[in-house]
């Protein structure tokens, strides 16, 4: 019996031919092939790391961004007027007053966008992947690619040239609500583009098949199997809009009072709230206010992205 | 109920491919009609003109003439969906609908088309479970998912669901292919109950289905790959197992092929 460093490297007296090319390195190549679960663990484990790492390095910012926003903004959300009071009469280094202006400005300037562009963007997205065939569709799909690539600055700019300008609506907040339209649109279309394609095409012969109308198969079939990833999309879109500023900078301008007519001039925002305050940081009072704004925006693009996945979760494609 | 199917020199096409050519024959009304044949050689493609699926493919079209009884499926006046309410169609993969309960999967045709009665819609549910020998496994878990139950059962489910629109025409293309010998022979079982009320075509690859369960077999052959498919013989399905008139069918059958 030969020993097993005999039977790796190439015995004496061997004639040339089978001598494993390059020496050494012909030795390592045959090694290999003798232990190619050892050569892939330590594969697994350099990619292992490698994936770590990089996890990591993507999470420092997030968190870093999370504590500091925490630990600079949580003690406001723990007053009450916070929740219910105004900036009213309260200058940048007066302690005190609320938010909740804000908020509900939020709230229903995102409602409004929301209603506008989600039924658009959705018959956009059922265009395009059930009816769209050549040109048209061709077209349609590459506006939605530019205007995805539109800067929020510039939709805001040009609602001002049209709406302001042109049709001589006042800045407002549904003014702002129609430049944060422009945005939300693509993202709906392209998330529900995606989760209408996902839905297998057997279905929809399917419903075919036992006589039902495509607008109804369409209705009823692919859109309500799409549901709970359209949703996801839909939250995908408010998140986009949530915090976006500067089309609120040339439509909305700011108000401290509360405002709840979005067709009345100025409206305020929480992205506006923080910008208010964020040249007075000198000032402890105005710091405090603005990561308290700050914290309530994360928070509220949180809870609807909770409430969204509920929703999702109960309509999901059952098993 | 069941209506007589007349075809007469079909051609079918995938934009500028011709699938299937000059294809004419009769089904009869109260059979099983069997189609055989050589993989890619249009079996499904042929299958779908009867109930005007084809068109659903984008650049899929049909030349030549359908009746059913005496409607031209393919007139101008016709309304496709009408045509796919005469004639059901079961598909090679059970494909409920993933959305809905067992309940929900049959009644959704009926649904769908804006029937509402609860009454109504218990009674065809019930009878068309019954009708597709799943009642007695399902009846007690009706509101449950149409996609948890077996293969088998969907496919099954999926029958009940094309019956329960109450056509005139079953059309199933291989719907046993993804089942056991146990589920498959419950539903050969079916189909043998199914034809004293429907018109029933099956595309099948295997040939005991098709000597078990048809009373006449169609058998479809391509010279070449990328050369349309053509129906070589359509005869009693017992001359076509032991005395085909054609050669190339006796080669087929008897497994000596190509
Ligand atoms: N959607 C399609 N687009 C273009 N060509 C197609 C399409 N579906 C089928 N074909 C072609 O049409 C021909 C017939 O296909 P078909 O599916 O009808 O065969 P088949 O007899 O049902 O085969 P099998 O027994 O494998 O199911 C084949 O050449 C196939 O490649
Ligand atoms: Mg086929």
């Amino acid at each position: 019996m030969s020993t097993v460093t005999e039977s790796r490297g190439p015995a004496d007296g061997v004639t040339p031919d089978t001598t494993p090319p390059g020496g050494k390195g012909g030795r390592d190549v045959l090694r290999e092939m003798d232990n190619p679960h050892r050569v892939r663990a330590v594969k697994d484990v350099v990619a292992k790391v490698v994936m770590w790492f990089a996890f990591a390095l993507a999470m420092i910012p997030l968190v870093w961004i999370l504590t500091t926003v925490v630990a600079k903004g949580v003690h406001m959300l723990g007053s009450a007027t916070w929740w219910t009071g105004n900036q009213r009469n309260i200058n940048s280094d007066d302690f005190g007053g609320g938010a909740r202006h804000a908020i509900e400005g939020t709230l229903e300037m995102v409602g409004m966008t929301t209603l506008i562009a989600v039924p658009i963007g959705i018959m956009t997205a059922v265009y395009l992947v059930e009816y769209g065939r050549g040109g048209l569709a061709r077209a349609i799909s590459f506006m939605v690619d530019i205007l995805s690539g539109i800067p929020s600055i510039v939709a805001g700019l040009f609602i001002y040239a049209v709406v302001v300008t042109t049709f001589g609506l006042r800045q407002s907040g549904f003014a702002a609500s129609l430049a944060l339209v422009l945005l939300m649109i693509p993202v709906i279309v392209r998330s529900t583009e995606e989760m209408l394609k996902l839905v297998p095409n057997e279905l929809r012969e399917a419903s075919y098949a036992l006589g039902v109308p495509k607008w109804v198969t369409v209705v009823k079939v692919v859109l309500r199997t799409a549901f709970s990833g359209i949703i996801t999309g839909v939250l995908l879109g408010v998140a986009r809009v949530m915090g976006e500023t500067a089309p609120l900078l040339i439509l909305a301008p700011y108000t401290k009072n509360f405002q709840r007519d979005l067709f009345n001039g100025n409206f305020p925002t929480l992205p506006m709230m923080i910008n208010q305050d964020r040249g007075d940081l000198a000032l402890p009072a105005a710091a405090e206010r603005m990561w308290g704004a700050a914290l309530t925006l994360i928070l509220l693009v949180l809870l609807l992205n909770v409430i969204g996945r509920v929703v999702a979760h109960f309509n999901a494609v059952k098993k | 109920m069941a209506k007589r199917i007349d075809v007469s020199d079909l051609n079918v096409y995938y934009g500028s491919f011709k699938a299937v050519e000059g294809v004419s024959m009769t089904v009869e009304p109260r059979s099983v009609t069997a189609f055989i044949g050589p993989s890619g050689c249009g079996k499904s493609t042929f299958l779908r003109t009867l109930n005007r699926m084809h068109e659903v493919i984008p650049g899929g079209r049909v030349e030549g003439k359908v009746m059913l009884d005496d409607q031209d499926l393919y007139a101008a006046s016709m309304d496709p969906v009408t045509v796919r309410r005469t004639v059901g169609m079961v598909f090679q993969r059970p494909n409920p609908f993933p959305t809905m309960s067992i309940y929900d999967n049959v009644a959704a045709g009926l649904r769908l088309n804006g029937v509402k009665n609860k009454k109504t819609l218990d009674g065809i549910v019930e009878s068309s479970l019954k009708g597709a020998n799943l009642w007695n496994e399902v009846k007690d878990r009706l509101n449950k998912p149409g996609a948890g139950l077996s293969g088998g059962q969907q496919q099954r489910l999926c029958i009940a669901r094309a019956i329960a629109v109450q056509p005139q025409v079953l059309l199933m293309d291989e719907p046993c292919s993804a089942l056991d010998p146990i589920s498959t022979l419950a539903i050969e079982d079916l189909i043998n109950e199914l034809k004293n009320d429907y018109t029933i075509v099956i595309v099948t690859h295997n040939m005991q289905q098709a000597a078990r369960v048809s009373d006449r077999t169609a058998f479809f052959n391509l010279k070449a790959t990328g050369e349309p498919g053509r129906l070589v013989e359509v005869d009693d399905t017992t001359r076509i197992f032991n005395n085909p008139s054609q050669q190339a069918t006796e080669d087929y059958i008897s497994g000596r092929f190509g």
